[in-house]
């Protein structure tokens, strides 16, 4: 079939550009906008302090990314509607003729759709390319892989550096900012289905994703049980555990607390919060690794010093984590930031069902994969036995494994030959049963 | 078919025995359920919804790469997880002997299945009585191979121990096997006693009785 039938490709519009003009006509906006030159992010190196640095990042670059929109627009569980949706994805491989090939990829808090190639704007590879490939154990030979980026990212979606509308879907010529409504993990797998219909898929084979992607997966399940032949929610759990919000906050509190996040309105000195972007991201990635993986990759051992001082960053993992933080802001918008680790602080699948995980699965036909790691102490593996737990009451079919490792929450990511083995073992069964 | 034929002729020979006993189209839990053996087995040869719980981690990624619904768990912790009639046939293979707490196991086996069936070495044996009586020390026989300080067969009983308590907590006895190390039939059917005298292994089928069933 031909996805590329219903594509439209949408072109990430400057926001910037738009704020001192008045409202202009949503056809008439520029196709794309060069970064604007006085920002040009050349003077940041990797290993610069944040903490320190005194020029400022150029937001996010434009990039086209292919897109399907929905005039009618979506109506969240916050009440508010968001018109038009913007649903930016990528797929690959090919769907077959009974259209019963089809994987969704969910992506996690920081990814985005190009799971399985370069990314337009960091040139790095996709994030899940690992599996993903003929021959894989997401074959594209043999599954039409979709991904979507999710409601409130900034990769394409709606999202809070879309340009805001009223209740008639009319531009105002401004981004949404922190003005874009609250989502939630389920408004986003609504959008997806969107997607899919669109798409023309009636079930997927299987929903697949880590972390916040597990969420995703779990939702999709709960919500539209027959469209999910297959669930995969891997190192994920029902709901966001009270330590999970707390680094959420710590995040959050940093973004604020950075003199250039302007009350949200950044955007209107054309400016970002990069400190506290920054920040933020520090903090979530030691939540990513375990101890053990940090000590493995780092130790104590100092950077270009054989003692210590007291000025600089000597330690190798001060360095790393400074670089995943400088990386981190020239490809994510801090206002997107903010809105998706809200969705992810929301998420309570039991709350959805009067505080009854099994009730979310209840007469499920779905089949489940259920992973965790052993290192992982961010979604620990007690989070996905309550979860196994709940669907066996349910009387789901259920596999469960729990992988060991040292790599931590990122585990699910990186090379991990018994994950990736059961994966597409799982996959290839139920592929098997559906005659794929 | 060659799978199968592959699959039955390197299954252990008592899974072959129970795996005779459960009809097609069954629902099935097999607890300790190893690499999926005959989770597989029925499920290709008898259509069954089969399912698997295995404690060691290792053969639970062998199984569910091999595309089978097994989960990392253990009979003492996770069977209380399951609703009540879950499943047609629950199959507790060699593993009764070593879960910590025997009596609850078998009270939720027929609580979440129809029928259970149950297999365990029989303690009972005459060479484990005669070591016992003659040497006077734990037999070390094929069966019970382990010193007694470190078998994780902490709860070990006989033919006669397993049916006095099936008659204890009212459970019946549908049918029964004896049989020896390899897992063949042996020819003390018709007397207990006698089973638990020669027979190496036994093969119970449970069923509840009362009401629920």
């Amino acid at each position: 079939m031909r996805p590329n039938k219903d594509l439209v490709r949408v072109l990430w519009t400057n926001v910037n550009g738009m704020r001192a003009n008045p409202p202009s006509p949503r056809a008439k906006r520029p196709n794309q906008c060069p970064p604007p030159a006085r920002h040009g992010c050349a003077g940041w190196g990797g290993g610069l302090n944040p903490t320190s640095m005194s020029q400022t990042i150029a937001p996010l670059p434009e990039v086209a990314h292919q897109a399907a929109i929905f005039p009618d627009g979506l109506a969240l569980d916050c009440g508010a509607v968001v018109a038009p949706l913007t649903v930016a994805y990528r797929t690959y491989g090919t769907l077959n003729a009974a259209g019963s090939n089809a994987l969704l990829i969910c992506h996690a808090l920081t990814g985005d759709q190009y799971v399985a190639e370069n990314h337009p704007i960091t040139g790095k590879p996709g994030w899940w390319e690992n599996i993903i490939g003929p021959g894989k154990p997401l074959d594209t030979d043999r599954y039409f892989l979709v991904c979507a980026n999710v409601l409130g990212g900034c990769m394409g979606s709606t999202g809070p550096r879309s340009e805001m509308t009223d209740a008639a879907g009319r531009g105002l010529g401004r981004p949404w900012g922190t003005d874009f409504p609250s989502v939630t993990i389920r408004d986003m797998v609504r959008a997806q289905k969107r997607l899919m219909e669109k798409l023309g898929i009636n079930r997927w084979l299987a929903v697949i994703g880590g972390s916040m992607g597990g969420m995703q997966v779990l939702e999709w399940a709960a919500t539209y049980p027959e469209a999910v032949y297959a669930a995969a929610p891997i190192a994920t759990a029902a709901h966001h555990s009270a330590q999970n919000i707390a680094f959420h906050e710590v995040g959050r509190a940093a973004i604020h607390s950075d003199p250039d996040w302007q009350g949200g309105r950044y955007w209107e000195a054309d400016i970002i919060p990069a400190k506290g972007l920054s920040v933020a991201r520090m903090v979530a990635h030691i939540t990513y690794l375990s101890e053990k993986a940090l000590t493995r990759k780092f130790g104590r051992r100092l950077r270009g010093a054989s003692a210590l001082t007291f000025l600089e960053d000597v330690f190798e993992v001060e360095s790393y984590l400074r670089h995943q933080g400088s990386t981190f802001v020239r490809r994510f918008d801090a206002n997107s930031y903010l809105t998706i680790t809200r969705a992810m602080d929301f998420f309570d699948l039991a709350a959805e069902h009067e505080g009854d995980l099994a009730a979310a699965f209840r007469g499920t036909a779905t089949r489940f994969f259920v992973a965790s790691f052993n290192s992982d102490w961010l979604f620990p593996t007690s989070e996905s036995r309550t979860l196994v737990r709940a669907l066996n009451m349910a009387a789901a079919n259920v596999s469960f494994v729990e992988i060991d490792s040292d790599k931590g929450h990122d585990a699910f990511l990186l090379e991990e030959p018994d994950f990736h083995r059961a994966l597409g073992g799982f996959l290839a069964g139920c592929a098997e049963r559906l005659g794929v | 078919m060659d799978g199968v034929q592959y699959v039955a002729k390197n299954m252990r020979l008592d899974l072959r025995l129970i795996a005779e006993m459960i009809p097609h189209d069954a629902r099935v839990l097999d607890i300790g359920c190893g690499d999926g053996a005959l989770i597989e087995y029925l499920a290709r040869e008898k259509r069954a919804d089969a399912r698997g719980i295995e404690i060691d981690m290792a053969q639970v990624t062998k199984a569910v790469s091999a595309g089978l619904a097994v989960i990392h768990g253990d009979a003492d912790n996770d069977l209380a997880f399951y609703p009540d009639g879950a499943f047609d046939y629950v199959v507790l293979s060699r593993t009764l002997q070593a879960v910590e707490k025997p009596r609850e196991v078998l009270r939720q086996l027929l609580r979440i299945g129809r029928y259970a069936i149950v297999s365990f070495p029989n303690f009972g044996h005459w060479q484990m009585r005669w070591r016992l009586l003659w040497g006077g020390q734990m037999p070390d026989t094929e069966t019970w191979n382990r010193p007694w300080y470190e078998t994780p067969n902490i709860h070990p009983c006989t033919i006669t121990d397993f049916t006095t308590l099936c008659a204890l907590d009212g459970y019946a006895v549908e049918r029964w096997l004896a049989v020896d190390e390899q897992g063949l039939k042996a020819p003390w059917r018709r007397s207990l006693r006698l089973a638990n005298l020669f027979g190496e292994q036994a093969l119970f089928m449970l069923r509840r009785i009362g009401p629920g069933v």
